[in-house]
């Protein structure tokens, strides 16, 4: 039973639990004390200093994010003297700090600039101490500009105690301090899975992807490329926010509209590959559960998920469902399936991904993900990029009228588009799982136990014919960790995992929570966004994949190019393996699983 | 039983040892051995000798003559003088010139009571001065007596900020878990201050048997000594210190059918000056990055390995045996009334003879300087002394007279801090003074906080600038904003302590900064 104490802070009297903190308490009440390093999401750094408040029987100023309230404090959060000393500690911040805003890419997003702008900060007033370092530019996901790190620690804390990858830690000491990989080799030669969890947590732009936009704009002003489109799940409920709309709305067709208006040839969608992803791994499933194999199927959607798999479980690799991501199942039927039905040289199709994911930069560059002869998919964009190609292209995006998308590979169900909130992929397979083993229809199909932000989620759903089946999702990498280490545990113990599938994605809170997202994109957001997928899929009337005709139907893919769910085509195309990483380097060791044939 | 006509007592430590004292004992033996003087003159390796003075000093008794400086080449004559005819060499003797005698250094020691008299490295020598007879008594008192002894001694923490030692001990002593430590901080850091290497290398027993009375106060099992890595003699002294006591059974399990337990374990620091705040040493010891945590929940409560921390400084645990065997009275015999028990100090600069002693609290700044160091070196003018370290505070000529004690001091904003005392002459520049401070905060700053990284980063620039005759008036103003914010939003100590000297430097030597700026 936790005590509830009385405190005073600026004079009001509030009771609260004496386990919080200060700020939690102050934000609770609605009193805003300023603060830089905090972030209500992950443990307390303590770093900048910024809330600091003054707190009776205490002669100096005490931090509000790591001191807990206690009986009879009395907190002052905004005297002369503590918006004296945080505007000079603000100034001393922005003195080693690259100011660049105009040209940021977190400009208007960053903290920092925020939080100086409230405090009327003079950001000549100092010396400048900035010594200027080299950009770590080596991943293909995620660009670490030290010049403009603030060492609040965001970045370390979400790597190693939400995500558990541990790519970032802090090195050297004093003012020589700084975030670094280990060894300094650089974020590719470190176990970082390119998650980008570390680029949205980020205060300032100091983390940011590496920008794909102006090949984008290259390939689309070229005569000569035919610039293919597909957007992922998430991008629709996540780009309303930007401008002025309601948190979460469902703005597909005119993300549709504003794609066509930036010049893109053929405007897709990748919730189409999502069905058709449930079509494989349900089928890839089905197969293992008729089989009675104790081994589980784990999904492969979450580029993250996977290389952290290829590094810290790759002796787990073979329960890991061969299908490729929708992203990459789009890529290699645009250069194969459509090139073929449009009669286009699949070597002038340009295919640009617009994802809300750092991570599918790396995986678009697998050297293995190539089955169309070509690099399946050429460009990828995360949310924030499309973002700022909206607003290069001067589009005014809330009053787009809507559009629908082209024909070809487009049409998807509310399956498809749960996928992008955790729990969906697992929702959606259910729903075709549950046909494929008893040749039935599923008639409750919100299934809600596996959905909403709890780290890790049970169900057991009955299936007759089949008996329960027992079902395990997991968002955040921290969190996978502890299904995987039970899915091994079991395995070990008695050759039997605890559950026959599980889900897993690499962020919390599921693709909507991705690193590609905006910056700000905290778990209360991930949620917002997350419940515009379930009210799309709500509102759909087909909700199924393998209804989804342009997939299963007479004029589907199957039955136009595939063939069936697994077939051999389907294998050779759709179809993928893994490799094992060193946990240091990140870089591949050996191959630790095989295509099917 | 060998009986000797004479004792030399030859200080071995870190100093005496890089002056060659090992060469130097060797030869004086082998000399004594030719004059055939082997069984009259009896050659003893000691700690410091309790005054400090160049190089290799050693101490002839029943004579009570010091020597200091002394070197191989002296030997021949030493013997053949002094301890075959018995005539000192005037020209070697340590108050040689100035009159000086140290004999204050001996006079009211509680910590230093063995230092220079017994051999450290021989667990008899301390037995035969009552040593361990604290730890038997205290074997047989309960752990809440021994913090209310302590308690009423009104001892507190030497290591600079002066915690109440019992108030300490007994957040911790209640709580009932099953893993509790004690964790010695012997990471002497703080500059111009070596008193805990000195008590280590004089009488390492003595803070064991403090160690294992602070131990069964709060049921600690375990004991670490975290020791700096440079301390070499320390540490060696230790570890025979440690062994002695096993084979004593003064350590181990169920020590004396007590029921007891304790084992003393020693971890040597990397050198980093942050490591002797109490939770970055914690840190430290568990493997990690030496940063500070956050404090609540303060170590007494959650420290190491998540257990509940006594982390006690060396002279702070070497005055508990002294308590405990002459009860809280005994020891509030020294001192003043709000302020028991002595403090060593290290004296260092432009004093005559700078060194190690140990005076009652409330004992002036003018006699520790003048009684204990011999006044200032021939020749030299007082202009200030830097008080409590990196980390203390500029006293100039008007508050000579300050009582040495922790009331007393905060009243001028100064602190005890760590005890050492730089005497800096006449001619000394202030600001350069102030430059080497800001550049030692600078390199030691964890980088943990933005206020600490950004600030010691600029206030080294801004001092380099002053220094360099291209400073403004607001470049002063800037010094003083920037270690006043460090002091407020810091997270540890390391970041509010600029201020003490930036702050004293600016007030009391205010003209020197102002000559040298730009008009």
């Amino acid at each position: 039973m936790v005590k509830t104490v009385n405190v005073w802070i600026d004079g009001n009297h509030i009771e609260a639990p004496e386990t919080m903190n200060i700020i939690e308490v102050a934000d609770k009440y609605g009193i805003h004390i300023p603060r830089l390093c905090y972030h209500p999401d992950l443990p307390p750094t303590a770093n900048c200093g910024v809330c600091v408040v003054e707190v009776s029987g205490n002669p100096l100023p005490k931090r509000a994010c790591c001191t807990p309230v206690a009986e009879g404090m009395k907190i002052s959060t905004n005297s002369r003297k503590l918006r004296s000393y945080r505007k000079t500690l603000v100034e001393m911040i922005l003195s080693n700090h690259d100011v660049t805003c105009p040209t940021c890419a977190a400009n208007n997003k960053c903290e920092l600039q925020t939080l100086a702008n409230n405090l009327g900060v003079d950001a000549e007033h100092l010396p400048q101490i900035l010594r200027k370092h080299k950009h770590d530019e080596s991943s293909v996901s995620i660009i670490r500009d030290v010049d403009k790190c603030i060492a609040c620690g965001r970045c370390v804390n979400v790597c190693n105690e939400i995500q558990t990858v541990y790519a970032l830690t802090f090195a050297d000491r004093g003012f020589e301090s700084h975030i670094d990989t280990a060894f300094a080799g650089g974020m590719a030669n470190s176990p970082c899975v390119n998650c980008g969890q570390c680029t949205v947590y980020c205060p300032t732009g100091a983390l940011r992807e590496q920008s794909e936009i102006d090949a984008v704009w290259e390939a689309i002003l070229d005569p000569d490329k035919h610039v293919i489109v597909q957007e992922a799940p998430a991008i629709r409920v996540s780009l309303a926010e930007e401008f002025g709309m309601e948190l979460g709305t469902v703005t597909v067709k005119k993300m549709y509209a504003a794609l066509r208006k930036l010049g893109f040839d053929a405007v897709m969608d990748t919730n189409f590959t999502a069905d058709l992803t449930i079509l494989e791994e349900g089928t890839e499933c089905v197969a293992k559960l008729k089989a009675g194999d104790p081994r589980p199927l784990i999904t492969s959607c979450s580029p993250g998920w996977i290389k952290f798999m290829e590094t810290y479980y790759p002796d787990l690799a073979d329960c890991v469902s061969t299908a490729k991501s929708p992203m990459s199942m789009f890529g290699v039927l645009a250069k194969t399936y459509y090139a073929e039905e449009q009669k286009l040289n699949p070597a002038k199709i340009v295919t640009v991904a617009i994802m809300p994911c750092t991570a599918k930069k790396f995986e678009a560059r697998r050297p293995e993900l190539r089955d169309s002869g070509y690099q399946d998919t050429d460009y990828v964009l995360t949310t924030r990029e499309f973002l700022r190609m909206i607003h290069e292209g001067n589009i005014d995006f809330k009053n787009l009228k809507d559009e629908d998308a082209d024909e070809n590979m487009s049409f998807y169900t509310g399956a498809g588009t749960i996928f992008g909130a955790t729990g969906g992929v697992m929702e959606a397979a259910i729903r075709s799982a549950y046909t494929l083993v008893t040749g039935e229809e599923l008639e409750a199909i919100d299934i809600t136990a596996v959905r909403g932000l709890q780290g890790v989620k049970e169900a057991t759903i009955p299936v007759p014919g089949f008996g329960d089946l027992r079902v395990a999702v997991a968002h955040g990498l921290g969190n996978a960790r502890i299904v995987m280490d039970r899915v091994r545990e079991g395995l070990a113990k008695d050759g039997v995992s605890p559950w026959h599938f599980i889900e897993i994605m690499a962020c919390p809170g599921g693709c909507v929570g991705g690193g590609g997202q905006p910056y700000g994109n905290d778990m209360a957001m991930r949620a917002r966004r997350g419940e515009g997928l379930y009210k799309e899929d709500k509102e759909m009337k087909i909700r199924k994949s393998h209804h989804n005709p342009e997939v299963m139907g007479e004029k589907g893919i199957y039955a136009r190019f595939l063939g069936s769910p697994n077939s051999p085509l389907a294998l050779k195309l759709l179809h993928t393996y893994y490799f094992k990483r060193s946990t240091s380097s990140g870089q591949v060791t050996e191959q630790a699983t095989h295509k099917h044939h | 039983m060998k009986y000797f006509r004479a004792h030399v007592l030859v200080g071995v430590n870190e100093t005496s040892k890089q002056a060659g004292v090992s060469d130097f004992i060797s030869a004086l033996k082998a000399m004594l051995k030719a004059a055939s003087l082997e069984d009259e003159i009896n050659i003893l390796e000691t700690g410091p000798l309790g005054f400090f003075g160049k190089g290799i000093c050693m101490t002839v008794y029943p004579d009570n003559v010091n020597y200091e400086n002394v070197a191989i080449t002296d030997i021949n004559e030493l013997v053949n003088e002094h301890f075959l005819k018995g005539r000192p060499v005037a020209r070697l003797l340590l108050d040689s010139g100035s009159g000086f005698s140290p004999k204050y250094n001996y006079e009211n020691r509680i910590v230093l009571r063995n230092s220079g008299i017994i051999d450290p490295e021989n667990i008899d020598e301390y037995l035969g001065t009552g040593g361990y007879e604290a730890w038997e008594k205290a074997l047989k008192m309960k752990p809440l007596e021994i913090v209310d002894e302590v308690k009423k001694s009104g001892l507190r923490g030497r290591g600079g900020a002066g915690f109440p030692t019992g108030l300490k001990m007994s957040f911790t002593a209640p709580i009932e878990c099953e893993q509790k430590y004690v964790v010695v901080n012997a990471d002497e850091g703080e500059p111009g201050t070596f008193k805990d290497r000195l008590i280590m290398e004089g009488d390492p027993h003595q803070l064991l048997e403090g160690i294992m009375i602070c131990a069964k106060a709060v049921g600690a099992t375990k004991a670490f000594i975290y020791v700096r890595g440079e301390y070499k003699l320390s540490i060696q002294r230790l570890n025979k210190a440690i062994e002695q006591c096993k084979n004593y059974g003064l350590l181990g399990k169920n020590i004396f059918e007590s029921g007891f337990d304790l084992d003393i374990e020693i971890k040597v620091g990397a050198g980093a000056y942050v490591c002797g705040e109490e939770t970055a040493l914690i840190e430290s010891l568990e493997g990690n990055r030496g940063n500070p945590r956050w404090k609540p929940p303060f170590p007494g409560v959650k420290g190491l390995w998540g257990c509940p921390t006594v982390v006690n400084n060396v002279e702070t645990l070497t005055n508990l045996p002294y308590i405990i065997k002459h009860g809280a009275e005994g020891f509030q015999k020294f001192g003043t009334a709000d302020c028991s028990g002595t403090k060593v100090y290290t004296i260092l600069g432009d004093v005559a003879y700078p060194g190690l002693c140990e005076a009652d609290m409330g004992t002036t700044l003018r006699t520790i300087i003048n009684d204990y160091a011999g006044g200032m070196k021939k020749g030299f003018k007082f202009k200030a002394a830097l008080v409590g370290g990196a980390a203390g505070v500029f006293i100039g000529e008007r508050l000579l007279d300050i009582k040495m004690d922790l009331n007393s001091l905060s009243q001028y904003s100064a602190v005890l801090g760590s005890g050492a005392i730089l005497v800096m002459n006449e001619n000394t520049s202030i600001v350069d003074m102030l430059w080497s401070i800001i550049r030692f905060f600078r390199h030691e700053s964890c980088g943990k906080c933005a206020p600490c990284r950004n600030g010691s980063e600029m206030l080294y620039d801004l001092i380099n600038k002053i220094k360099k005759s291209q400073g403004t008036i607001e470049d002063l103003d800037n010094l003083l904003l920037i270690a006043e914010t460090m002091q407020q939003t810091s997270f540890c100590a390391l970041g509010q302590s600029p201020i003490m000297p930036i702050r004293s430097a600016l007030d009391n030597f205010r003209d020197e900064f102002l000559a040298i700026i730009k008009k």
